[in-house]
Protein backbone atom coordinates (compact mmCIF):
# COMPACT_ATOMS: atom_id res chain seq x y z
CA UNK A 1 0.00 0.00 0.00
CA UNK A 2 1.25 3.50 -0.85
CA UNK A 3 2.56 5.35 1.82
CA UNK A 4 0.78 8.75 3.53
CA UNK A 5 3.26 10.75 1.45
CA UNK A 6 2.75 9.01 -1.60
CA UNK A 7 -0.94 9.48 -1.38
CA UNK A 8 -0.84 13.12 -0.81
CA UNK A 9 1.25 13.98 -3.49
CA UNK A 10 -0.91 11.96 -5.90
CA UNK A 11 -3.55 13.42 -4.64
CA UNK A 12 -2.26 17.39 -5.43
CA UNK A 13 -1.20 16.33 -8.69
CA UNK A 14 -4.80 15.42 -10.05
CA UNK A 15 -6.05 18.42 -9.03
CA UNK A 16 -3.63 20.65 -10.55
CA UNK A 17 -4.38 18.29 -13.78
CA UNK A 18 -8.16 19.27 -12.86
CA UNK A 19 -7.57 22.54 -12.49
CA UNK A 20 -5.57 22.76 -15.96
CA UNK A 21 -8.52 20.87 -17.97
CA UNK A 22 -11.39 23.28 -16.03
CA UNK A 23 -9.44 25.93 -17.72
CA UNK A 24 -8.93 24.37 -21.05
CA UNK A 25 -13.24 23.35 -21.30
CA UNK A 26 -13.68 27.00 -19.82
CA UNK A 27 -11.57 28.31 -22.78
CA UNK A 28 -12.91 26.02 -25.20
CA UNK A 29 -16.35 27.04 -24.62
CA UNK A 30 -15.73 30.92 -25.14
CA UNK A 31 -13.79 29.76 -28.47
CA UNK A 32 -17.22 27.42 -29.06
CA UNK A 33 -19.21 30.30 -28.83
CA UNK A 34 -17.39 32.34 -31.29
CA UNK A 35 -16.95 29.51 -33.96
CA UNK A 36 -20.12 28.86 -33.92
CA UNK A 37 -21.19 32.53 -34.86
CA UNK A 38 -18.82 32.41 -37.26
CA UNK A 39 -20.16 28.91 -38.94
CA UNK A 40 -23.19 30.49 -38.99
CA UNK A 41 -22.63 33.65 -40.78
CA UNK A 42 -20.79 32.01 -43.26
CA UNK A 43 -23.68 29.46 -44.08
CA UNK A 44 -25.66 32.19 -46.68
CA UNK A 45 -22.58 32.42 -48.82
CA UNK A 46 -22.08 28.69 -49.50
CA UNK A 47 -25.77 28.29 -49.48
CA UNK A 48 -25.89 31.08 -52.23
CA UNK A 49 -22.89 29.70 -53.69
CA UNK A 50 -24.51 26.40 -54.06
CA UNK A 51 -28.11 27.65 -55.66
CA UNK A 52 -26.54 29.83 -58.34
CA UNK A 53 -24.53 26.90 -59.60
CA UNK A 54 -27.10 24.75 -59.41
CA UNK A 55 -28.85 27.23 -61.49
CA UNK A 56 -26.30 27.45 -64.06
CA UNK A 57 -25.56 23.63 -64.58
CA UNK A 58 -28.99 23.58 -65.56
CA UNK A 59 -29.04 26.12 -67.20
CA UNK A 60 -25.91 23.94 -69.59
CA UNK A 61 -27.45 22.86 -72.59
CA UNK A 62 -24.38 20.61 -73.87
CA UNK A 63 -23.56 18.30 -71.02
CA UNK A 64 -19.71 17.89 -73.50
CA UNK A 65 -18.59 21.52 -73.45
CA UNK A 66 -19.38 22.01 -69.52
CA UNK A 67 -16.33 22.72 -67.62
CA UNK A 68 -13.99 19.90 -66.34
CA UNK A 69 -14.36 20.95 -62.58
CA UNK A 70 -18.12 20.37 -62.94
CA UNK A 71 -18.61 17.41 -64.86
CA UNK A 72 -15.23 15.69 -63.51
CA UNK A 73 -12.74 14.40 -66.52
CA UNK A 74 -15.00 11.35 -67.48
CA UNK A 75 -12.27 9.15 -65.19
CA UNK A 76 -12.29 7.48 -61.95
CA UNK A 77 -8.92 6.40 -61.68
CA UNK A 78 -7.18 8.75 -59.40
CA UNK A 79 -8.68 9.94 -55.90
CA UNK A 80 -7.25 12.80 -54.30
CA UNK A 81 -8.67 13.21 -50.33
CA UNK A 82 -8.37 16.63 -48.62
CA UNK A 83 -8.17 15.43 -45.02
CA UNK A 84 -8.97 18.74 -42.98
CA UNK A 85 -8.60 18.34 -38.89
CA UNK A 86 -7.23 20.38 -36.24
CA UNK A 87 -3.76 21.43 -35.08
CA UNK A 88 -4.01 20.81 -31.62
CA UNK A 89 -5.15 17.68 -29.61
CA UNK A 90 -7.12 17.00 -26.58
CA UNK A 91 -10.06 17.10 -28.36
CA UNK A 92 -11.42 13.74 -27.65
CA UNK A 93 -12.40 11.78 -30.66
CA UNK A 94 -12.22 14.76 -32.48
CA UNK A 95 -9.26 13.77 -35.52
CA UNK A 96 -9.64 9.95 -34.72
CA UNK A 97 -13.30 10.20 -35.87
CA UNK A 98 -12.46 11.70 -39.21
CA UNK A 99 -9.16 9.90 -39.28
CA UNK A 100 -11.75 6.58 -39.03
CA UNK A 101 -14.09 7.48 -41.81
CA UNK A 102 -10.99 8.57 -44.61
CA UNK A 103 -9.07 5.35 -43.77
CA UNK A 104 -12.69 3.13 -44.48
CA UNK A 105 -12.26 5.02 -47.50
CA UNK A 106 -9.03 5.13 -48.19
CA UNK A 107 -8.99 1.18 -48.42
CA UNK A 108 -12.01 0.86 -50.51
CA UNK A 109 -10.35 2.89 -53.12
CA UNK A 110 -6.89 0.68 -52.96
CA UNK A 111 -8.94 -2.18 -52.73
CA UNK A 112 -10.49 -1.21 -56.29
CA UNK A 113 -6.91 -0.83 -57.61
CA UNK A 114 -7.54 3.16 -57.76
CA UNK A 115 -4.56 5.42 -56.90
CA UNK A 116 -4.79 7.51 -54.07
CA UNK A 117 -3.63 11.05 -53.12
CA UNK A 118 -3.59 12.48 -49.94
CA UNK A 119 -3.46 16.14 -48.55
CA UNK A 120 -3.47 16.90 -45.06
CA UNK A 121 -5.16 20.19 -44.08
CA UNK A 122 -4.25 20.41 -40.25
CA UNK A 123 -1.04 18.73 -38.33
CA UNK A 124 -2.60 15.90 -36.21
CA UNK A 125 -4.26 14.09 -39.11
CA UNK A 126 -0.70 14.45 -40.81
CA UNK A 127 1.12 12.72 -37.29
CA UNK A 128 -2.07 10.01 -37.68
CA UNK A 129 -1.87 9.14 -40.96
CA UNK A 130 1.67 9.26 -41.75
CA UNK A 131 2.77 6.10 -40.34
CA UNK A 132 0.30 4.24 -42.56
CA UNK A 133 -0.45 6.11 -45.92
CA UNK A 134 2.77 8.19 -45.72
CA UNK A 135 3.76 7.90 -49.20
CA UNK A 136 0.42 8.70 -50.44
CA UNK A 137 0.53 12.37 -48.95
CA UNK A 138 1.31 14.56 -51.46
CA UNK A 139 1.02 17.46 -49.65
CA UNK A 140 0.57 18.74 -45.76
CA UNK A 141 -1.00 21.89 -45.15
CA UNK A 142 -1.22 23.60 -41.39
CA UNK A 143 -2.58 26.79 -40.21
CA UNK A 144 -1.12 26.45 -36.67
CA UNK A 145 -0.50 30.54 -36.93
CA UNK A 146 -3.58 31.97 -37.95
CA UNK A 147 -5.86 32.38 -34.71
CA UNK A 148 -9.21 31.75 -36.84
CA UNK A 149 -10.30 30.06 -39.83
CA UNK A 150 -10.36 32.34 -42.46
CA UNK A 151 -11.24 33.10 -45.75
CA UNK A 152 -7.79 33.78 -46.98
CA UNK A 153 -6.47 29.80 -45.68
CA UNK A 154 -8.91 28.32 -47.52
CA UNK A 155 -8.15 30.01 -50.79
CA UNK A 156 -4.74 28.72 -50.54
CA UNK A 157 -6.17 25.55 -49.98
CA UNK A 158 -8.43 25.94 -52.64
CA UNK A 159 -5.73 26.97 -55.00
CA UNK A 160 -3.50 24.29 -54.24
CA UNK A 161 -6.09 22.03 -55.88
CA UNK A 162 -7.22 23.36 -58.77
CA UNK A 163 -3.70 24.01 -59.79
CA UNK A 164 -3.50 19.69 -59.09
CA UNK A 165 -6.66 19.25 -60.90
CA UNK A 166 -5.61 21.62 -63.90
CA UNK A 167 -2.40 19.34 -63.94
CA UNK A 168 -4.28 16.11 -64.29
CA UNK A 169 -3.15 14.69 -61.32
CA UNK A 170 -6.23 13.22 -59.72
CA UNK A 171 -9.80 12.63 -61.67
CA UNK A 172 -11.77 13.04 -58.00
CA UNK A 173 -11.57 14.90 -55.16
CA UNK A 174 -13.28 14.39 -51.72
CA UNK A 175 -12.86 16.60 -48.66
CA UNK A 176 -13.21 15.10 -44.97
CA UNK A 177 -14.38 17.25 -42.10
CA UNK A 178 -16.16 16.91 -39.00
CA UNK A 179 -20.00 18.51 -39.12
CA UNK A 180 -20.95 20.28 -36.43
CA UNK A 181 -23.91 19.47 -35.05
CA UNK A 182 -24.17 20.11 -31.77
CA UNK A 183 -21.80 20.85 -28.54
CA UNK A 184 -21.44 16.48 -28.10
CA UNK A 185 -22.03 15.31 -31.63
CA UNK A 186 -19.87 15.80 -34.78
CA UNK A 187 -20.68 13.85 -37.59
CA UNK A 188 -17.34 12.97 -39.91
CA UNK A 189 -18.51 14.18 -43.08
CA UNK A 190 -16.95 12.98 -46.55
CA UNK A 191 -18.01 15.35 -49.10
CA UNK A 192 -17.21 15.44 -52.85
CA UNK A 193 -16.05 18.36 -54.49
CA UNK A 194 -15.05 17.66 -58.26
CA UNK A 195 -16.63 16.99 -60.17
CA UNK A 196 -19.73 18.47 -58.27
CA UNK A 197 -22.61 16.53 -57.52
CA UNK A 198 -25.58 18.69 -59.22
CA UNK A 199 -28.14 15.74 -59.03
CA UNK A 200 -29.44 16.61 -55.61
CA UNK A 201 -30.93 19.93 -57.13
CA UNK A 202 -34.61 20.18 -56.17
CA UNK A 203 -36.40 20.84 -59.92
CA UNK A 204 -38.89 22.76 -58.68
CA UNK A 205 -37.31 25.38 -57.26
CA UNK A 206 -34.76 25.84 -60.59
CA UNK A 207 -37.66 26.88 -63.26
CA UNK A 208 -36.91 30.15 -63.48
CA UNK A 209 -34.95 30.95 -66.26
CA UNK A 210 -31.88 33.48 -66.01
CA UNK A 211 -29.75 35.62 -68.15
CA UNK A 212 -26.50 34.87 -68.42
CA UNK A 213 -24.00 37.61 -69.21
CA UNK A 214 -21.17 36.42 -70.79
CA UNK A 215 -22.89 32.90 -71.03
CA UNK A 216 -23.27 30.19 -68.91
CA UNK A 217 -19.64 28.59 -69.92
CA UNK A 218 -17.89 31.48 -68.80
CA UNK A 219 -19.39 32.32 -65.71
CA UNK A 220 -18.99 28.50 -64.97
CA UNK A 221 -15.54 28.91 -65.42
CA UNK A 222 -14.86 31.98 -63.23
CA UNK A 223 -17.44 30.46 -60.46
CA UNK A 224 -16.37 26.75 -59.55
CA UNK A 225 -12.57 27.59 -58.65
CA UNK A 226 -14.48 30.24 -56.05
CA UNK A 227 -16.63 27.68 -55.37
CA UNK A 228 -14.04 24.75 -54.57
CA UNK A 229 -12.02 27.69 -51.85
CA UNK A 230 -15.63 28.03 -50.47
CA UNK A 231 -16.78 24.34 -49.62
CA UNK A 232 -13.38 24.25 -48.27
CA UNK A 233 -13.68 27.30 -46.37
CA UNK A 234 -17.10 25.86 -45.15
CA UNK A 235 -15.38 22.57 -43.92
CA UNK A 236 -12.50 24.63 -41.73
CA UNK A 237 -15.82 26.45 -40.48
CA UNK A 238 -17.12 23.52 -39.55
CA UNK A 239 -14.11 21.97 -38.47
CA UNK A 240 -13.16 24.13 -36.06
CA UNK A 241 -16.47 24.48 -34.34
CA UNK A 242 -16.52 20.73 -34.37
CA UNK A 243 -12.69 21.04 -32.34
CA UNK A 244 -13.89 23.39 -29.74
CA UNK A 245 -17.41 21.31 -29.26
CA UNK A 246 -15.25 18.51 -29.20
CA UNK A 247 -12.45 20.06 -26.90
CA UNK A 248 -15.43 20.93 -24.37
CA UNK A 249 -16.72 17.89 -23.65
CA UNK A 250 -14.00 15.83 -23.38
CA UNK A 251 -12.23 18.21 -20.97
CA UNK A 252 -15.53 18.45 -19.20
CA UNK A 253 -15.61 14.28 -19.05
CA UNK A 254 -11.74 14.57 -17.51
CA UNK A 255 -12.19 17.54 -15.07
CA UNK A 256 -15.06 15.07 -14.12
CA UNK A 257 -13.25 12.05 -13.60
CA UNK A 258 -10.64 14.12 -12.30
CA UNK A 259 -12.98 15.14 -9.44
CA UNK A 260 -13.53 11.40 -9.09
CA UNK A 261 -10.22 10.51 -8.75
CA UNK A 262 -9.46 12.98 -5.77
CA UNK A 263 -12.21 11.93 -3.80
CA UNK A 264 -11.55 8.16 -3.72
CA UNK A 265 -7.87 9.53 -3.30
CA UNK A 266 -9.41 11.13 -0.35
CA UNK A 267 -10.95 8.38 0.92
CA UNK A 268 -8.15 6.15 0.79
CA UNK A 269 -5.40 8.36 2.02
CA UNK A 270 -7.54 8.92 5.33
CA UNK A 271 -8.58 5.21 6.14
CA UNK A 272 -5.05 4.60 6.34
CA UNK A 273 -4.32 7.34 8.06
CA UNK A 274 -6.42 6.37 10.37
CA UNK A 275 -5.04 2.74 10.03
CA UNK A 276 -1.98 4.13 11.21
CA UNK A 277 -3.13 6.08 14.19
CA UNK A 278 -4.84 2.72 15.37
CA UNK A 279 -1.55 0.78 14.90
CA UNK A 280 0.15 3.16 16.64
CA UNK A 281 -2.40 2.55 19.55
CA UNK A 282 -2.17 -0.72 19.47
CA UNK A 283 0.97 -0.76 20.32
CA UNK A 284 0.97 1.84 23.01
CA UNK A 285 -1.75 -0.24 24.91
CA UNK A 286 -0.25 -3.73 24.55
CA UNK A 287 3.28 -2.17 25.95
CA UNK A 288 1.97 -0.45 28.41
CA UNK A 289 -0.43 -4.05 29.19
CA UNK A 290 2.60 -6.23 29.29
CA UNK A 291 4.31 -4.25 32.12
CA UNK B 1 -46.15 51.17 -56.55
CA UNK B 2 -43.00 51.17 -54.87
CA UNK B 3 -40.03 51.36 -56.79
CA UNK B 4 -37.59 49.56 -53.99
CA UNK B 5 -36.02 46.44 -53.93
CA UNK B 6 -33.81 44.31 -51.95
CA UNK B 7 -30.32 43.91 -51.58
CA UNK B 8 -27.90 41.29 -50.08
CA UNK B 9 -24.32 41.78 -49.98
CA UNK B 10 -22.50 38.30 -48.49
CA UNK B 11 -18.66 37.34 -47.95
CA UNK B 12 -17.89 34.12 -46.76
CA UNK B 13 -17.35 35.08 -43.20
CA UNK B 14 -20.88 37.12 -42.48
CA UNK B 15 -23.66 38.76 -44.60
CA UNK B 16 -21.90 41.86 -45.45
CA UNK B 17 -25.23 44.20 -45.98
CA UNK B 18 -28.24 44.21 -46.63
CA UNK B 19 -30.79 46.82 -47.45
CA UNK B 20 -34.65 46.50 -48.28
CA UNK B 21 -35.34 50.28 -49.72
CA UNK B 22 -33.08 50.18 -52.83
CA UNK B 23 -34.08 51.80 -55.90
CA UNK B 24 -31.35 51.74 -58.09
CA UNK B 25 -27.88 49.79 -57.99
CA UNK B 26 -25.06 49.91 -60.31
CA UNK B 27 -22.86 46.95 -60.58
CA UNK B 28 -19.65 46.42 -62.23
CA UNK B 29 -20.66 43.67 -64.27
CA UNK B 30 -17.83 41.71 -66.51
CA UNK B 31 -18.84 43.02 -69.58
CA UNK B 32 -19.56 46.84 -68.51
CA UNK B 33 -21.06 48.38 -65.71
CA UNK B 34 -24.79 47.19 -65.20
CA UNK B 35 -27.76 49.66 -63.61
CA UNK B 36 -30.56 47.24 -61.96
CA UNK B 37 -33.94 48.82 -61.14
CA UNK B 38 -36.62 47.34 -59.45
CA UNK B 39 -37.85 44.54 -61.98
CA UNK B 40 -35.12 43.64 -63.60
CA UNK B 41 -34.63 40.27 -65.71
CA UNK B 42 -33.40 37.77 -63.71
CA UNK B 43 -29.50 37.59 -64.59
CA UNK B 44 -26.52 36.30 -63.38
CA UNK B 45 -23.24 37.61 -63.83
CA UNK B 46 -19.65 37.98 -62.27
CA UNK B 47 -18.21 41.50 -61.47
CA UNK B 48 -14.97 42.67 -62.02
CA UNK B 49 -12.92 45.43 -60.13
CA UNK B 50 -14.75 48.43 -59.47
CA UNK B 51 -17.08 50.36 -57.52
CA UNK B 52 -20.50 49.29 -56.70
CA UNK B 53 -23.18 52.06 -56.01
CA UNK B 54 -26.31 51.48 -54.09
CA UNK B 55 -29.01 53.85 -54.18
CA UNK B 56 -31.66 54.58 -51.58
CA UNK B 57 -33.87 57.06 -50.82
CA UNK B 58 -32.05 58.30 -48.06
CA UNK B 59 -28.64 58.66 -50.42
CA UNK B 60 -25.78 56.64 -51.88
CA UNK B 61 -23.50 53.99 -50.70
CA UNK B 62 -20.12 53.58 -52.64
CA UNK B 63 -18.51 50.42 -52.29
CA UNK B 64 -14.98 48.88 -54.06
CA UNK B 65 -15.38 45.56 -55.00
CA UNK B 66 -12.35 42.69 -56.65
CA UNK B 67 -14.23 39.92 -57.69
CA UNK B 68 -17.71 37.79 -57.05
CA UNK B 69 -21.22 37.82 -58.64
CA UNK B 70 -23.92 38.74 -58.32
CA UNK B 71 -28.00 37.00 -59.41
CA UNK B 72 -30.79 39.05 -59.28
CA UNK B 73 -34.38 37.43 -59.29
CA UNK B 74 -37.47 38.37 -57.56
CA UNK B 75 -36.54 41.72 -56.90
CA UNK B 76 -33.45 40.21 -55.29
CA UNK B 77 -30.40 41.30 -55.61
CA UNK B 78 -27.64 38.95 -54.11
CA UNK B 79 -23.72 40.20 -54.20
CA UNK B 80 -21.44 37.38 -53.11
CA UNK B 81 -17.78 38.70 -53.26
CA UNK B 82 -14.77 37.88 -51.31
CA UNK B 83 -13.34 41.28 -51.11
CA UNK B 84 -15.50 44.22 -50.73
CA UNK B 85 -14.40 47.60 -48.78
CA UNK B 86 -16.72 50.36 -47.96
CA UNK B 87 -15.42 53.35 -49.63
CA UNK B 88 -15.96 55.53 -46.74
CA UNK B 89 -14.37 53.38 -44.84
CA UNK B 90 -11.63 52.44 -46.44
CA UNK B 91 -7.94 54.02 -45.30
CA UNK B 92 -5.12 55.48 -47.65
CA UNK B 93 -2.82 53.76 -46.57
CA UNK B 94 -4.75 50.23 -47.25
CA UNK B 95 -5.45 51.69 -50.88
CA UNK B 96 -1.73 51.86 -51.31
CA UNK B 97 -1.26 48.42 -50.22
CA UNK B 98 -4.06 47.26 -52.48
CA UNK B 99 -2.35 49.03 -55.21
CA UNK B 100 1.43 48.00 -54.94
CA UNK B 101 -0.16 44.50 -54.92
CA UNK B 102 -1.94 44.41 -57.59
CA UNK B 103 1.37 46.40 -59.75
CA UNK B 104 3.20 43.44 -58.16
CA UNK B 105 1.09 40.98 -59.98
CA UNK B 106 0.64 43.07 -63.07
CA UNK B 107 4.48 42.91 -63.39
CA UNK B 108 4.16 39.11 -63.86
CA UNK B 109 5.23 37.73 -67.32
CA UNK B 110 3.01 34.68 -66.87
CA UNK B 111 -0.06 35.61 -66.53
CA UNK B 112 -2.65 35.24 -69.44
CA UNK B 113 -4.58 37.66 -71.41
CA UNK B 114 -7.76 37.71 -69.30
CA UNK B 115 -6.27 38.42 -65.67
CA UNK B 116 -4.02 40.88 -67.38
CA UNK B 117 -7.24 42.92 -68.24
CA UNK B 118 -8.22 42.20 -64.75
CA UNK B 119 -5.22 43.62 -63.11
CA UNK B 120 -5.18 46.61 -65.27
CA UNK B 121 -8.97 47.25 -64.72
CA UNK B 122 -7.87 46.81 -60.81
CA UNK B 123 -5.07 49.51 -60.46
CA UNK B 124 -7.31 52.20 -63.05
CA UNK B 125 -9.61 52.02 -60.84
CA UNK B 126 -7.87 52.40 -57.65
CA UNK B 127 -5.52 54.89 -58.96
CA UNK B 128 -9.12 56.83 -59.85
CA UNK B 129 -9.93 56.17 -55.97
CA UNK B 130 -6.62 57.52 -54.74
Amino acid sequence: MASLDDLKKRITSVKSTQKITKAMKMVAAAKLKRAQESAEKGRPYSEKMNNVILNLSNGISDKETAPKLLSGTGKDKIHLCVVMTSDRGLCGGFNSNIIKKAKNYFGEILKEGKELKIITVGSKGNDQLKRQYGNKIIENVSFKNSKNANYFDAEKVGRIIIEKFEKEEFDICTIFYNQFKNVITQIPQAQKIIPLNTESADKNELEDSYEFEPDEDEILNNLLPKNISTQIFKAMLENSASEQGARMSAMDNATRNAGEMVDKLTIQYNRSRQAAITKELIEIISGAESL
Amino acid sequence: MSEEFKVEIVNPEASFLSKEDVTEVIVPAFEGEMGILKDHISIISFLKPGILIIYTKSGEHKFYVEDGIFEFKNNNLSVLTSSIFDLKKIEKSMLMNLIKLAEEEASKEDIDDQSRFLIDQKIEVLKSLN
